[in-house]
């Protein structure tokens, strides 16, 4: 069988939180603590979970932004950390991002050619002509005209930058593409033109993507396997059509349960979780979910569970010492 | 003979004055709102649903302007009320609760300070007794260990009990109508479910008339009794939530519905999710005829020249300004 093309093993970041006098460091936030997950060639892998959960520091790590405080980040089967400059580089082509904020991810001193240019730039390909013949091909693959080239951001709407966006991290040919939110900023009726861009384009290249979202129904649409962060961990992961039919963790549970039902009048079996996402400064002792979760026992506050398969199959595993 | 309702808005145009003249956000809209009913406005950025909510509550920028149509409450022209009477109305009758509580929330008053202000305007409360409405209002809210909370600042508390605490002040004086500007829009899902079940016990509990503005169908679907569709400034379909959303008629409301993956539906399936072509229009732009012309697969050579009433189509009180609509017209 061959190495997953991206793998993060036991991967925790933490980032220093300073405060008081000269600045100095009075506690550690662990953003991502201890996530192992991977994603395999043409594999569309979703990261769900509430703001907190540390699902975009972990999309942040997976393509380099974030250099991971322990656990190792393995891309086709290489540690990352353990390459040299020129070898990283290399590899990290083969690993883009696409942003939330199609405003924010572009520069707006920029026209739209010099933005699509950057990445052939920055890693020395393709010049002259070659370049410039690559950069058309970028905008029409991702619905735009050579027009748009000459275009300032500002003059795009919402969901043609979000399109720049997605051109820009084509550029390198990659394998894999980390999306961050790429849907929730634009409108209802834009959402859709672009999520079926990506579902072509990972047709179209067989793609792998790991598509970080908080909209579970876009997650239940698009991915094939989905995996539930809950302050920095993951809790559970499974196929998506398995995960969608029968949640196994409390938390999932609750998740889907609290997503809006588009059908009117349909009477909910479940009453709505109480209580908020703690900060991941003050994470409760044992199983971060046990102050919320209506099933917790006494060693859920004691010790943490670990994530373990629950499935015959082997392929749904959860954190939870109920299951 | 039928009840008047709470809220009635007819024709309601309002324009901003912009440097390329005014322009109209809202343009011609219509609706009511009975006692303890729900009246979703739903729509996408710039369709006019906050303007015409902020009309009704008379809390438009400087820049706007209500240029025509009327705005009833219980009856009374509030468009013709005197300025301080107007004000009188604000934060007892009707109040507002918007979407990013800590830019409506005084950061540098404690909540309980805020809450009782409420009481102190109005002069429906003495201090000794604010303290016990507060008390009363923070748990009414399911904000947990209130005692504590009243003396907490803004700051410290989460969105979603920033949100509550935004409830609490709207509610304090026991309005009769409730605006809600995307209330939930800023909140994660778990945190939206408690606060969508929190104003349906609070209006099955005071009778409060709620206006909704959200641009999520779903949500819609959850909440609603009836619901406006709003497109470039106008009504393009209202009528009670299972007609508008089960039996669309406008082109617009069937793409939007469309556009959205229903549970259990994935691209495996092969199932491809409808695209509305283009964007939505700037209000800056004129558009003759309808303003969804331009986008809808259905429009015609009238639909260009003619700009569509809405009209009744199958259903109960239910109408569409289109002149093709799924169904045909009633």
């Amino acid at each position: 069988m061959t190495a997953p093309l991206l793998r993060a093993e036991a991967l925790s970041v933490e980032f220093p939180v300073r405060g008081g006098l000269f600045k100095r460091e009075i506690a550690r936030l662990r953003a991502v603590d201890g996530v192992s997950l991977e994603v395999r060639a043409g594999e569309v892998l979703g990261v769900v979970g509430e703001s907190g959960c540390g699902k975009t520091t972990l999309g942040r790590a997976m393509v380099g932004l974030h250099p991971p405080t322990s656990g190792r980040l393995l891309v086709e089967g290489r540690d990352v950390a353990t390459l040299g400059e020129a070898e990283r580089r290399l590899l990290t082509r083969d690993v883009q991002m696409v942003f939330q904020d199609p405003f924010a991810s572009l520069n707006p001193r920029k026209r739209i050619r010099q933005i699509l240019e950057v990445p052939f730039e920055v890693h020395g390909l393709a010049a002259g002509a070659e370049r410039e013949a690559r950069i058309r091909e970028l905008v029409e693959l991702v619905g735009l005209a050579p027009e748009h080239l000459d275009r300032w951001p500002h003059e795009l709407s919402g969901g043609q930058r979000q399109r720049i966006g997605i051109a820009r991290a084509l550029a390198l040919q990659p394998k894999v593409m980390v999306l961050d939110e790429p849907l929730s900023a634009l409108d209802m009726s834009i959402q859709s033109q672009v999520l079926n861009l990506l579902v072509d384009l990972q047709q179209r290249f067989g793609l792998s993507y790991v598509f970080i979202s908080h909209d579970l129904s876009i997650v239940e649409y698009l991915c094939d396997t989905v995996a539930v962060m809950y302050l920095g961990r993951v809790v559970e992961t499974a196929p998506a059509a398995a995960l969608f039919a029968a949640p196994r963790h409390p938390y999932t549970q609750a998740l889907l349960a609290a997503v809006p039902d588009p059908v009117p009048r349909r009477e909910r079996a479940t009453r709505p979780l109480e209580g908020d996402v703690p900060s991941p400064l003050e994470a409760p002792a044992g199983c971060a979910f046990h102050p919320r979760c209506p099933l917790a026992q006494p060693r859920c506050r004691e010790s943490v569970p670990e994530l373990r398969v629950i499935d015959t199959a082997g392929l749904q595993r959860a954190a939870c010492h109920l299951l | 003979m039928t009840a008047e309702p709470l809220l009635q808005v007819d024709g309601l145009v309002t324009s901003f004055r912009t440097p390329r003249g005014q322009v109209r956000a809202v343009d011609g809209v219509s609706l009511s709102v009975a006692r303890g009913q729900t009246v979703c406005i739903a729509g996408e950025s710039g369709c006019g649903k906050s303007v015409t909510a902020l009309s009704v509550m008379g809390l438009l920028p400087d820049s706007a302007r209500v240029d025509g149509g009327a705005i009833r409450f219980n009856g009374v022209d509030v468009l013709a009320l005197p300025p301080a009477e107007r004000r009188g109305l604000r934060g007892r009758s009707m109040a507002m609760i918007f979407q990013e509580p800590m830019t409506a929330l005084n950061p540098v008053l404690t909540i309980g300070h805020q809450i009782a202000e409420v009481f102190a305007i109005h002069g429906t409360a003495g201090r000794r007794e604010a303290r016990e409405k507060v008390l009363a209002l923070l748990r009414q809210v399911k904000i947990s260990d209130p005692e504590r909370r009243y003396d907490a600042w803004p700051h410290q508390l989460s969105g979603g009990m920033k949100q509550r605490v935004m409830i609490a002040m709207a509610l304090a004086n026991r309005p009769e109508l409730l605006i809600a500007d995307e209330p939930t829009t800023a909140l994660d899902v778990t945190i939206q479910a408690q606060v969508l079940h929190l104003l349906r016990e609070l209006q099955r509990e005071l009778g409060t008339g709620i206006v909704f503005v959200t641009h999520d169908l779903a949500v819609v679907a959850e909440i609603a009794d009836r619901v406006v569709v709003m497109y470039g400034g106008r009504v393009v379909e209202q009528g009670g939530v299972v007609d508008v959303l089960e039996r669309p008629a406008h082109p617009y409301t069937l793409g939007l519905l469309a556009a959205r993956p229903r549970p259990g539906q994935t691209r495996h399936d092969g199932h491809r999710l409808n695209v509305i072509p283009g964007s939505v229009p700037s209000p800056l732009v004129r558009i003759e005829g309808c303003r969804y012309q331009a986008r809808c697969p259905r429009a015609q050579a009238r639909c260009r020249e003619e700009v569509p009433a809405l009209a009744p189509v199958a259903g109960d009180e239910h109408a569409a300004a289109c002149h093709f609509p799924e169904g045909g017209l009633a």
